[in-house]
């Protein structure tokens, strides 16, 4: 891998993360196409299909998503808003909202135990208690008529075989261990007297309560200021070095995967297109889309913004502004601008053949458009693969 | 909290106003309800009948007295009924959707379509005039209203995040309906079931008018409408147990309302 990222604000995002003990030095575990000497991910999911029935058809929302997460391990799941980061989540938890919802092929595997097409009980033991969750909205994740403590008490309780009086003394821990000042006190609070960190944090202690070994972080600090956003971003680091667990981190902010976690896996349209380590892919992104957006975060030394500026900029751009910079020919002159994607994502129903990327894409070929590219392992770099005809292999 | 509600505390003690005088009352003044004790229509005050006499020359306190635990009971119990009907039809019904929310919402409009007073009163008729069926009946006509309101909360609550989050953290589907979502829905629930108190003892009130209230007991509702004919004689005989009610309905109105201020954890710290 290459130790000169131009990233900034990341001196090596793998080291500090990782327990000493559960992983080797380098983080190279393989795409799930080649099959790797390294024990099996702690969490696989190989080939998801996700559908919705709607009244236009049929919207296929996942297509053949694969990814895994290994013990100890974060990672980072990006791609702009409705690229089926979250539904890739719900799917791992079993809870695709149904009935219209339905995982329609694939495998998700936990410690080599197949979930899919378990029973609503057996998954409904898996969840909380093996894989935890975090949600995006910290004020509205939280029950508002119960104190924080009769949450995570709950949450307890629901899994262990805990009386009331130590489920609580576990809740007034829990709040001690996500850094909540008078835990005891806090305990008694009701979501609407806290600030949007401290809920965060209570959601975190509910996630962990269980010790769960993985845990799915849906955008944990978009809805929070930046300097909370590091704290919690120190707080996960921190807790994940304490337990083991492994974390996937969805976001749509490069900086914060630069950040935080060891590999990455980018997201277009429910497809993984580019998988690999977070260097490698920060700095040597191979799939056109992975390169765009890595163009659409201001970094530090080129322009405003800074590290806490990387938040808005790559969803708005990519998403729905695409049309505006397309014909603007002065980006790239003199001082670097932020670069937009142009086009829109495809709409579900009118998914391309080939490609789902390829018609805003600029190194496009006719073979895009006719055959969809697999992810194929980039030769040069261990465990960094790239869905793309033009630039991967 | 509730305490700090003035009017809450001012109908929690009018309320245990009229339970003493209802329930302790006979102790203080023995007699029977139904024996005639001095001449019709005596005005309130005379001759020691405080609330004067009605067109049997009953005593209208003793009257008061023993139609009060009638008319409380049953309104009570009544809109426990409507309310226990209510919550699970509406809670199903709104948490499942789909075909067990079409079926059970128009097993709710059947109810609903009914004319209430006319099916209730076949109810009583069929089953004959006991207290029990009396409250069935008040109890199956009611609890639509119910039922709707809390499929109505249900519907809202449960796209909300934290239920997501509760389900995230593999809570059943029982647990997310009672102990995530349906305290979040009380609120409007409690409203209804106050509401529901008075309209049951009105309701008992029409059914006893018709005299189609259990015949061996006596409810405010009797009492007004046995002295019906004679209201222009004698209004204080139909008026006296008309504010029966009005005060026992308001009463917990009022409480209902403290409730459910003191319910709400955004309220509660004003």
């Amino acid at each position: 891998m290459n130790a000169e990222s131009p990233l900034p604000e990341s001196p090596s995002p793998e080291s500090p993360s990782r327990p000493p003990s559960s992983l080797p030095e380098s983080p190279s575990p393989s795409p799930p196409e080649s099959p790797s000497p390294q024990p099996p991910p702690l969490l696989q999911v190989r080939d998801l299909v996700v559908e919705f029935a709607t009244r236009h058809g049929r919207a296929r929302v996942l297509d053949r998503v694969s990814l895994g997460v290994a013990r100890g391990e974060i990672l980072g799941l990006v791609g702009e808003s409705g690229c089926g980061k979250s539904m890739t989540a719900l799917a791992i938890l079993g809870l695709v909202p149904g009935p219209a919802g339905r995982i329609a092929g694939g495998s998700i595997q936990l410690e080599g135990r197949e979930l899919t097409g378990l029973g609503d009980e057996p998954l409904r033991r898996i969840r909380g208690k093996d894989i935890g969750m975090i949600f995006q909205e910290p004020m509205s994740s939280l029950n508002p008529v119960f104190t924080v403590g009769e949450q995570i008490a709950e949450s307890v309780r629901l899994h262990e075989n805990a009386g009331r009086k130590a489920a609580w003394a576990r809740a007034v821990a829990m709040l001690k261990a996500v850094d909540i000042p008078e835990p005891a006190a806090r305990a008694r609070a009701y979501p609407h007297q806290l600030s949007g960190g401290m809920r965060q944090r209570v959601m975190i202690a509910i996630a962990l309560a269980c010790r769960p070994r993985v845990l799915i972080a849906d955008e944990p600090t978009t809805a929070l200021d930046t300097t909370v956003q590091a704290q919690i971003f120190d707080l996960l680091r921190e807790l994940q070095r304490d337990t083991g667990a492994a974390i996937i981190l969805i976001t749509h902010d490069m900086g914060a995967v630069a950040e935080l976690a060891d590999r990455v896996a980018v997201m277009y349209a429910g497809r993984v297109v580019e998988q690999g380590g977070v260097a490698q892919v920060l700095s040597a992104p191979r799939h056109p889309y992975t390169r765009g957006l890595s163009a659409c975060v201001p970094h530090l030394d080129t322009g405003p913004g800074g590290d806490g500026g990387g938040d808005g900029d790559g969803d708005g751009a990519g998403a729905g502004d695409g049309d505006g910079g397309d014909g603007d020919g002065d980006a790239g002159a003199g001082r670097r601008e932020l670069v937009e994607i142009p086009g829109v994502v495809p709409s579900l129903f009118a998914m391309p053949r080939g490609c789902a990327f390829a018609p805003r894409c600029a190194d496009a070929v006719a073979k895009c458009a006719r055959e969809r590219p697999a992810m194929r392992a980039i030769p040069a770099a261990a465990g960094h693969a790239a869905a793309c005809w033009v630039t991967a292999g | 909290m509730f305490f700090r509600n003035h009017a809450a505390v001012a109908g929690l003690a009018l309320l245990v106003f009229i339970l003493l005088f209802a329930f302790l009352g006979p102790a203080l003044k023995p007699g029977d309800p139904f024996e005639m004790v001095w001449s019709p229509f005596s005005p309130p005050g005379s001759d020691g009948f405080w609330l004067g006499t009605d067109y049997l020359g009953r005593d209208i306190v003793t009257l008061m007295m023993a139609g009060g635990q009638v008319s409380i009971a049953i309104g009570l119990a009544a809109a426990a009924m409507s309310v226990v009907i209510g919550v699970a039809v509406g809670a199903f019904a709104g948490y499942y959707g789909g075909l067990v929310e079409e079926a059970l919402m128009r097993f709710t409009e059947f109810f609903q379509v009914l004319p209430t007073l006319l099916f209730s009163m076949v109810i009583v008729a069929l089953f004959g005039a006991s207290l029990l069926t009396v409250t069935a009946a008040i109890g199956v006509v009611s609890w639509t209203t119910v039922a709707r309101v809390t499929r109505a909360e249900f519907l809202r609550i449960r796209e909300l995040e934290f239920v997501t989050a509760a389900r995230a953290g593999s809570a059943r589907d029982l647990y997310l309906i009672f102990r995530v979502i349906l305290p979040n829905a009380l609120p409007p629930i409690i409203v209804q079931a106050n509401l529901m108190v008075g309209s049951a003892i009105l309701f008992e009130a029409a059914l006893s008018f018709l005299g189609l209230s259990d015949p061996n007991v006596v409810s405010w509702g009797q009492v007004i409408g046995s002295n019906r004919p004679y209201v222009l004689d004698a209004g204080f005989a139909v008026a006296i147990p008309g504010l029966a009610i009005f005060f026992t309905v308001l009463a917990i109105s009022l409480i209902g309302d403290g409730l459910n201020d003191a319910l709400n954890p955004k309220l509660r710290q004003r």
